[in-house]
């Protein structure tokens, strides 16, 4: 297959929006390829979107769409000869994210939350995601086994755990939510600072985050840990999220890439010292990221209407759910996590959420290097991804910025620096914070860029990049990056002109990581304890089975230098 | 009338032809001062009646029931007595239909009987 | 030669043990040791239905398996609008088959949820669900409340792996380590094992609810003496039993779904339980009954969005428990022909129902005879899910656990009874 005449973008290769043909050969990027004639004359081509956190499967994902029937109904599409039916617009079930990602030009999705035990159902609602290729991170942050290794200071013991974990859950990387307070959350209470303890196990979250960030590091996984804050969604708690990465600082990367991502940092970029005088602290978070070169983050940037809150910070879930009198549901994971889903709905004239959009925006805008920085809503936290080219017309226009300002609560001018904002980001910078960045954050080799030999995943927009003023025409951004001309996904075309005409099953990643065995079995041996006499189902029932696992990638690391790639 | 799970009932869920099943779901149960008030005996049946349909059943005591409440497993003979109206939420009536019971003559039907009776 | 299985998966239940161990001689089941009388019964197993059948001049006459499956396509192609019944007690690739087969007939599918908790699930719309896995209330709770079931009887190990009876780490001395509460209209098996029961009257658990959040709410001086035939100082002695509980677990049953209120009194008690989080930590589940309707459930949330009784004849998926579910679309006669699959609805629904299947062709898939088998024009016998067949099944608190296969068979799983039926559906259509 050629793509003929597109304006490429591919920044991860030097390339800035130049006139050049793209070939496909077997499903990769190719010198020259025969086949089929892709006529791009004029249109904007990049790789492929990729999401580095959404929440798209799994049991908080269920419980979302079982406790809203509500939202099941909007967004209904009856069946085609390609496509099963879709449902839902904030929890939609799982065919529609497959489909819907597939019509942005997204073509890879990672899951961003799952507990160990929980993961068998993680990946059975992957399985059914139609087209794109996806992966879930690993919950380590409330768990029995690494606090206990934490408090040991036993770092060979909690790497072989990782290591063993990952591969029970078939995980590709470590995330870490509010740490210790998912196991605080137990007994209904929670860590107020990254240097509370946790009661009953004598380790603080601050203790958990250095040692899983240095084990992620010996283990020379492809992701760095992925953290969700202490005191997420509080106001003031931007000094959380400064105290926590000032901890990380002298760690050193294992590879090319960060020591630390930051989830969402939206909701932890909050000043204030309570909702009355609630404010943007996202200047102060932009200056950190801007002097600091270990952490990158994804925005959780907000889209006013209906959301669907769920984490596995369950006590903020508890919160959630008294303040916006909304219904709630819990769920505490033996020996692992908490976590909580609770509905929500984004309003222009509540000056809280007013502020909370404009930090989205500010982070996206002030921090200098988009590399550091990936487009995301935090699905469907902040809101459904399908609104992505919404964010990406805000970004692009100031114009458009000030529009929306008029239409919010006043405050929006007052307690955010975003009316000053003059920055417009250009199409490279765009593809670097939805293509490039979230790859080589995610530790992505072959995607995020359109190099000889990257996946042949590729988007092209009814854009003209070489005609179109983005900052003024806006609404055409926005409308073109709704429905991608092509997506070609593995080198198969899966849209065309917006709708969706193949529907192949992607690939789900996930990382195989070496330890030496005396570790491993050192670990087990306590492990097999847990077993016995706290769990609730067999050690032997309880890692993911390969049938779980149709179309797997494996990404191999481990604590010694890798022999060989696969 | 309240109806409901118990062990002999489940343990022969997955048989339901078997006599273990059909005895355990064909029985009704009552209090001891019911069951003594109606004069009953080992081996006597009731018929009861309630406004969805009627049923013969082997009558038995449970010592935890209180007077005025009868209890019968789930089943086909508990279903004859149930009205299907379900409040407009998918789920009928299975617990508290009110019936008649009378200690009757009539036999107790065999599975097939009562299934196929007015077919 | 002896085989010994060990950790196998208890396919009764909601429960879903997963620690039976099973002996296998010569491709048979000899010896099950760790199941209860429940589990085991099932897995020793019993009288199979031999062969397909077809109902010809109105007796079943034995065919070959191919003769059945093109059956049952002529019947639900001819069909407008046919029921897709059951899946409660089969894997969960069953049901995604069947979810396909319902979306390319515009069939409506319901499982047995909808007579079973179905109302929990309709009052989790409502309020949503504060709860947990099993192992958190086996290691924290120190307060076990059972509302309206019996776990003696219906999940007889319950108590000792999960709940009242079982040790854990925050709660080692196991039993004397918790207080146990039942509420139920009888005196069960379960009431003896209690440290207090509390006997209502049938039909007012509503009522006994909405009074325990007053007290709990610090309303107790505007109720009256007695509520409900309770009286008042028993309540605030409960009231204080759950508030001063560090973790407490409800577990509830169909005394709440099947009784007066049925949706409501599980909205009711899913208010209790949040607010009760507001003065220590609490969680509610429901006592799931067959082994997988958890995980039928869970198919269907991700495959459509709603959790039970979704009709396809649209196009799209449509809800709407009252009008989409089994009992409703069979009393209103607004089905034509039915397809049972892993469940016995001549049995377990109300009498005007089940004269309905009577009037309409109906497909079985069953291991086992069952009194559906009498309404039945095509029998298909199939392969027994976590005996003879692998797949997954999820447990009473939404945990999926793989169910092994232990034993060979002949007979065709469900999944490729489904897919051979759907084959032959769609040779019908490009027929004509």
């Amino acid at each position: 297959m050629i793509i003929k005449g597109g304006i490429v973008y591919d920044p991860a290769n030097g390339i800035f929006g130049e006139e050049m043909d793209i070939c496909i050969e077997n499903g990769r990027i190719a010198e020259d390829a025969g086949g089929e004639v892709i006529d791009a004359r004029g249109l904007l081509v990049m790789p492929g979107g990729v999401d580095a956190h959404s929440h798209i499967a799994g049991p908080k994902l269920n419980t979302g769409r079982i406790m809203r029937p509500d939202d099941s109904r909007m967004g209904t599409e009856p069946r085609t000869r390609v496509c099963r039916p879709s449902t839902g617009y904030t929890v939609p079930n799982c065919y529609a994210i497959g489909y819907r990602y597939a019509r942005l030009g997204y073509t890879t999705a990672f899951e961003a939350a799952t507990p160990i035990i929980e993961a068998r159902h993680t990946h059975e609602e992957l399985e059914e995601i139609p087209i794109v290729d996806k992966g879930a991170l690993t919950l380590f942050g409330s768990n029995w086994t690494v606090m206990e290794c934490v408090r040991d200071n036993d770092l060979g013991r909690l790497a072989a755990y990782v290591a063993w974990g990952l591969r029970a859950a078939r995980g590709y990387g470590v995330k870490i939510v509010n740490p210790g307070g998912g196991e605080a959350w137990g007994f209904g209470s929670n860590v107020k600072s990254v240097h509370d303890p946790v009661p009953h196990f004598d380790v603080t979250p601050a203790q958990i985050i250095r040692a899983l960030a240095e084990v992620n590091e010996r283990l020379r996984l492809p992701h760095s840990i992925h953290l969700h804050f202490n005191n997420l969604g509080r106001p003031g708690n931007y000094t959380t999220a400064i105290e926590t990465l000032e901890l990380l600082k002298d760690i050193k990367p294992s590879r090319m890439r960060q020591v630390v991502h930051v989830a969402h940092m939206q909701f932890s970029a909050y000043g204030g010292t309570g909702w009355k005088d609630f404010e943007s602290k996202a200047s102060v978070i932009a200056d950190y990221f801007n002097q600091t070169n270990h952490a990158t983050m994804d925005l959780g940037q907000i889209i006013f209407g209906p959301a669907t809150t769920m984490t596995a910070d369950a006590p903020l879930e508890y919160a959630n759910a008294r303040i916006g009198h909304q219904k709630w549901s819990n769920h505490d994971i033996e020996l692992e996590e908490s976590s909580g889903v609770v509905p929500w709905v984004y309003m222009r004239k509540m000056p809280v959420n007013a502020v909370q959009w404009a930090i989205g925006l500010e982070l996206a805008l002030l921090t200098r290097d988009p590399w550091k920085v990936v487009m995301t809503t935090d699905h469907p936290n902040g809101g459904p991804f399908v609104n992505y080219p919404e964010i990406i017309s805000l970004l692009m226009s100031r114009e458009k910025r000030e529009e929306e300002m008029k239409t919010l609560h006043e405050v929006v001018r007052s307690r955010s620096t975003l009316p000053s904002i003059e920055r417009e980001l250009d199409w490279s910078e765009i593809v670097i914070m939805t293509r490039a960045a979230p790859a080589r954050i995610l530790g992505l080799e072959d995607k995020g860029h359109l190099g000889i030999g990257a996946d042949a995943d590729v988007s092209i927009y009814n854009i003209k990049p070489e005609e179109i003023d983005p900052s003024k025409d806006h609404a055409e951004v926005k409308a073109g990056m709704s429905r991608a001309k092509y997506t070609i996904k593995g080198g198969v075309v899966v849209v065309r002109d917006g709708e969706i005409v193949a529907a192949p099953q992607g690939r789900t990643y996930w990382v195989d990581a070496a330890v030496p065995e005396s570790e491993m079995d050192r670990m087990l041996s306590a492990l097999k304890e847990k077993f016995e006499r706290y769990y609730s189902i067999r050690m032997s029932n309880y890692m993911v089975q390969d049938a779980y696992l149709s179309n797997p990638f494996v990404v191999r690391a481990g604590v010694q230098p890798l022999k060989e790639v696969i | 009338m309240i109806s409901g799970r118990t062990l002999a009932q489940g343990a022969g869920c997955e048989d339901k032809m078997s006599p273990l099943y059909i005895n355990e779901v064909s029985c009704c149960y009552l209090s001891e001062d019911d069951y003594r008030a109606l004069g009953l005996s080992d081996g006597m049946n009731l018929l009861l009646t309630s406004p969805h349909g009627s049923a013969v059943l082997r009558a038995g005591v449970d010592k935890g029931l209180p007077q005025g409440i009868v209890f019968i497993p789930m089943g086909p003979w508990a279903n004859m007595l149930t009205g299907t109206d379900t409040n407009g939420c998918g789920m009928p009536g299975f617990k508290g239909v009110e019936v008649e019971v009378t200690p009757t003559d009539e036999k107790v039907l065999d599975i097939r009987e009562l299934m196929l009776r007015g077919r | 030669m002896i085989l010994q299985i060990e950790d196998v998966l208890c396919t009764f239940c909601g429960c879903l043990c997963d620690d039976i161990r099973v002996e296998v001689n010569e491709g048979r089941i000899e010896k099950v040791r760790g199941a209860c009388r429940l589990g085991s019964s099932k897995i020793m197993g019993h009288n199979r239905i031999k062969s397909p059948m077809i109902r010809k001049d109105g007796e079943l006459v034995e065919v070959g398996y191919e003769d059945a499956y093109r059956r049952a396509a002529e019947i639900l192609v001819s069909a407008k609008h046919p029921l897709l019944y059951g899946w409660a007690s089969t894997t969960c690739e069953a049901l995604k088959k069947g979810i396909l087969l319902a979306e390319e007939i515009g069939g409506v599918i319901d499982t047995t949820a909808t007579v079973c908790h179905g109302p929990s699930i309709i009052g989790i719309e409502e309020k949503g669900l504060v709860g947990s896995t099993l192992g958190q209330i086996k290691n924290r709770a120190d307060l076990i409340v059972f509302w309206g079931c019996n776990p003696s009887e219906a999940h007889p190990r319950h108590t000792l792996r999960y709940s009242s009876n079982a040790c854990g780490r925050f709660v080692p001395e196991g039993r004397k380590g918790r207080k146990v509460l039942v509420i139920d209209v009888r005196e069960t098996r379960t009431a003896r094992n209690a440290d207090r029961f509390l006997r209502i009257q049938p039909g007012t658990d509503y009522e006994i609810i909405s009074a325990l959040r007053m007290i709990i709410g610090g309303k107790a001086d505007s109720l009256p003496e007695d509520i409900a035939g309770v009286p008042r100082k028993d309540l605030i002695e409960i009231a204080d039993m759950m508030k001063n509980a560090k973790f407490g677990a409800i577990f509830f049953g169909l005394g709440l779904t099947h009784s007066r209120g049925r949706y409501k009194n599980v909205d009711n008690a899913l208010s209790l339980v949040s607010e009760l989080n507001s003065h220590t930590k609490f969680v509610i589940m429901a006592m799931r009954g067959h082994y997988n309707v958890t995980g039928a459930g869970q198919v269907l949330a991700w495959s459509s969005g709603y959790p039970m009784a979704v009709d396809y004849a649209r196009g799209a998926p449509y809800y709407n428990p009252g009008e989409t579910s089994c009992c409703d679309l069979l009393s209103r006669r607004d089905v034509d022909a039915a397809l049972i699959i892993a469940s016995d609805p001549a049995s377990n629904l109300p009498r005007g129902c089940v004269e309905a299947l009577g009037e309409m062709p109906v497909i079985q898939i069953d291991p086992f005879e069952n009194p559906t088998t009498l309404f039945a024009d095509v029998v298909i016998p199939s392969a027994i899910a976590g005996i003879e067949a692998e797949g997954t099944a999820y447990r009473m608190d939404g945990l999926s656990l793989r169910l092994r296969k232990l034993v060979d068979t002949e007979y065709p799983s469900d999944v490729e009874i489904l897919q051979a039926i759907l084959d032959n559906i769609r040779r019908l259509r490009d027929d004509n």
